[in-house]
């Protein structure tokens, strides 16, 4: 998320390192950096130049302070101004009303029916809340299929009338979420273009009958500058009330997640970062801005990882991992955690000082995931807590058993005895973090 | 004689002679809402500055910038406008205009001939192949494509190999019913075999086209991607020197991302054009010229609505008419 955009950021920022004290000179240089680092990440145009000039001339008014480098106080400022780029505090979602109502609008293909089943999971899991699919798109071919579809694998309901008028949908689905106990109902609406004026009307309507709670843009994430024409026009004909910004895992730039807050003072409440259907974030604009800048996103982990290990679980590895115990018992069990993570990718790449350690270039490929766990299964439960007694017989023995080959065995010990050095580094704080 | 002067003659031929081509027509209306807002710019700066100067590059490069056309050819553009203000002694803003025709066109052929001819199988069927990341349009895009060959007189099969995203197949069975042409899907998993039993129906009922529909699949998705590599052995071994094509869907609205997908796939696949969908909105589209002129790879199509006739060949002539065509009258 944002790697390229954090590097070229990075990048500019280094300029600045080594030198006594912030000059317009040395500055400029630096600015025109971020300047092109915005503009290829698609970020605003106008955005862009008054993020630039406000740190410019931040900068130049800085004090020079003892003890603090001014590379330092830079890196400060630039995420001080990125955080208040995406919004300062996090936005929640308003889940008063009974029901609650939330609708999702948006362009074809932004993902707004895939958000909807996203958003009913999580309001189930992290809400306590027992949400209703409202399916109102009944124009793309095969949009209702979609999102009953998505209901039946989150064992969601979902409730659908074909091709009926949305306002007649929406009056008898709150009827259906009454009579159901359902106290928060997402509307997923067909998508279309800001400037179709038949089809923002029927939006209009739909929200002067109704007034949803929440009236969200789904926004892609790999949007252009157009992204502005876009917000703009859905702002004007709806009062939006948040924004959740998709497909911001792949590679992509992101612009349109620096932008919008800045433009329209909607606010960013969700972001999706993969393909699963509990692929999507709350959005922390801090947290977001410590990301970019490669700091990391810790407390991201940390929430992650505290839906799957117990706190006491989470805490005897952490001594083992200290004392250098950690075995391939532990080893295995963490792997079978870590697949309920969802791509691992997704959580090395939070990690601080991820892309300067090249860690955002890892992929993992569930496959070699799979033959790791298939070597470790080959060995016996005492080899797996004593791996030096692995020599040329076992070796081969463990290779035949998991029909890889001895090199495999030969790589994943070295790199297990690697892991395990690097975690008592990191245990006993001889990992210096970088800010 | 540059672009301008051609472009100019249809113009006033088009004036003369009372009698528009429609393809001509379709370009029109579909690139209103984009070359609304892009040629008013220029026409305001035009009206601001009548002199060149500094202010007014700096004015020209954000208006190109905001037309997604990439930070790095507007770059090198304004360069050689800079360059050519110089050497040929341009003062006048208005003159200027011709010469920025003339060099996005120069971007875009780039001493290249121009192919956006789709290849046909000599015998036997041809294969399209569409692929692109999630949500650009790819099933929409095979149901024009069906009409359109439809139409052509061709017996038509679409292939739902999009076996990931819910309710993907359902929507492409739509399609062939609407538009009237034969359809494969099943409940299988795997694409590559539902690939392989589509081809094989296909060359059976002796189909002239067979259009696959894949996977929405981010440009980073190490697995989505190698499994593109695995259809695309699995369509060589039922149909010899298949796919014919292989086309990347680009939504319009796509920034810079843009670049990074068409090398992604390219990577994997041999993409052999684009199809541009979503022009009929704001969006610009500018991108093309970025992808051009850094990944050379030529668009072929052009959506500009959802319905079934909403889809032309590309072609640059027309498309950066139909971006600058006010400023010449």
């Amino acid at each position: 998320m944002f790697e390229y955009l954090g590097d070229r950021l990075s990048n500019a920022i280094k300029n600045i390192s080594g030198m006594g004290r912030i000059t317009e000179e040395n500055i400029n240089d630096a600015i025109r950096e971020i300047r092109l680092a915005l503009l290829e990440a698609d970020v605003n145009y106008q955005v862009v130049k008054s993020f630039t000039d406000s740190v410019k001339e931040k900068a130049l008014g800085m004090e020079v302070q003892k003890n603090i480098r001014p590379d330092e106080l830079f890196i400060k400022l630039v995420k001080d101004e990125l955080i208040s780029l995406l919004g300062g505090d996090e936005a929640p979602l308003n889940t008063k009303g009974n029901p609650a109502l939330l609708m999702l609008v948006g362009l074809q293909g932004s993902g707004k029916t895939t958000s909807a089943g996203k958003l009913a999971n999580y309001l189930r899991k992290k809400e306590t809340k027992k949400p209703l699919l409202v399916a109102c798109d009944i124009y793309r071919p095969a949009a209702i299929d979609q999102l009953k579809e998505l209901g039946k694998q989150l064992q969601i309901p979902v409730y659908e009338e074909g091709k009926n008028s949305p306002v007649d949908i929406i009056s008898h689905a709150l009827d259906y979420a009454k009579e159901n106990n359902n106290d928060y109902v997402i509307i997923d609406t067909a998508g279309r273009l800001q400037i179709d004026e038949k089809l923002m009307d029927e939006l209009k309507s739909i929200e002067s009958t109704y007034k949803p709670q929440e009236v969200i843009l789904v926004i892609d994430a790999m949007m252009g500058q157009d992204a502005i024409n876009v917000i703009n026009g859905f702002n004007e004909a709806l009062n939006l009330t948040g924004c959740i910004v998709t497909k911001l895992d792949g590679n992509t730039k992101g612009g349109v997640a620096l932008s919008i807050r800045q433009l329209t003072n909607v606010p960013i409440k969700f972001v999706g970062d993969s393909e699963k259907l509990d692929g999507l974030s709350k959005f922390y604009p801090t947290r977001m801005a410590e990301r970019i800048l490669d700091m990391g996103d810790i407390m991201g982990i940390a929430e992650k990882v505290e839906d799957i290990i117990s706190e006491d679980e989470a805490k005897n590895e952490a001594i083992k991992m200290k004392q250098g115990k950690y075995d391939f018992e532990d080893f295995l069990k963490n792997i079978k955690q870590i697949k309920k993570l969802g791509p691992l990718e997704n959580i090395i790449k939070m990690l601080p000082q991820a892309r300067k350690m090249g860690l955002d270039k890892v992929e993992v490929d569930p496959k070699q995931m799979a033959h790791v766990e298939a070597i470790i299964q080959s060995m016996t439960p005492y080899e797996r807590k004593h791996p030096e007694v692995l020599k040329a017989s076992r070796k081969k023995r463990i290779a035949s058993g998991s029909g890889r080959s001895v090199e495999e065995v030969n790589r994943l010990l070295e790199q297990f005895e690697q892991m395990k050095k690097m975690m008592k580094m990191f245990s006993n704080g001889n990992m210096k973090m970088p800010f | 004689m540059g672009l301008f002067d051609k472009l100019k003659g249809l113009v006033t031929k088009n004036r003369e002679v009372k009698e528009t081509s429609e393809e001509l027509n379709t370009y029109d209306k579909g690139l209103t809402k984009t070359r609304d807002e892009f040629v008013s710019k220029l026409n305001v700066l035009g009206i601001k500055y009548t002199k060149v100067s500094d202010e007014y590059f700096d004015e020209l490069e954000e208006i190109l910038i905001m037309a997604d056309i990439g930070v790095n050819v507007v770059t090198e553009l304004i360069k050689k406008l800079r360059d050519r203000v110089k050497s040929e002694n341009i003062s006048n803003t208005k003159e200027l205009n011709e010469t920025i025709v003339d060099e996005l066109f120069l971007i875009y052929v780039n001493g290249e001939s121009l192919t956006d001819k789709i290849n046909m199988a000599s015998e036997g069927p041809t294969v399209i192949l569409m692929v692109g990341v999630n949500g650009v349009g790819k099933t929409t895009t095979i149901g024009k494509l069906a009409n359109k060959y439809k139409n052509d007189g061709k017996k038509v099969m679409l292939i739902a190999a999009d076996t990931f995203r819910a309710g993907a197949v359902a929507q492409l069975r739509e399609w062939s019913e609407r538009v009237g042409v034969d359809f494969f899907g099943t409940e299988e998993k795997d694409p590559s075999s539902v690939i392989f039993d589509g081809l094989t129906k296909a060359m059976e009922n002796n189909i002239d086209i067979v259009l696959i529909d894949t996977a929405g699949r981010l440009q980073n998705k190490v697995n989505l991607m190698n499994e593109l590599s695995k259809m695309n052995k699995v369509i060589e071994r039922i149909v010899p020197g298949a796919p014919h094509e292989t086309l990347l869907v680009v939504d319009a609205t796509t920034g810079q991302n843009g670049i990074m997908q068409a090398k992604a796939f390219k990577e994997i696949t041999n993409i052999t054009g684009i199809v541009l969908t979503k022009l009929d909105g704001t969006a610009k589209g500018g991108i093309v010229l970025a992808i051009k002129n850094e990944v050379n790879i030529p668009v072929k199509f052009i959506g500009l609505g959802e319905g079934m006739n909403d889809l032309q060949p590309f072609d640059i002539e027309n498309y950066i008419y139909g971006l600058f065509k006010d400023m010449m009258n």
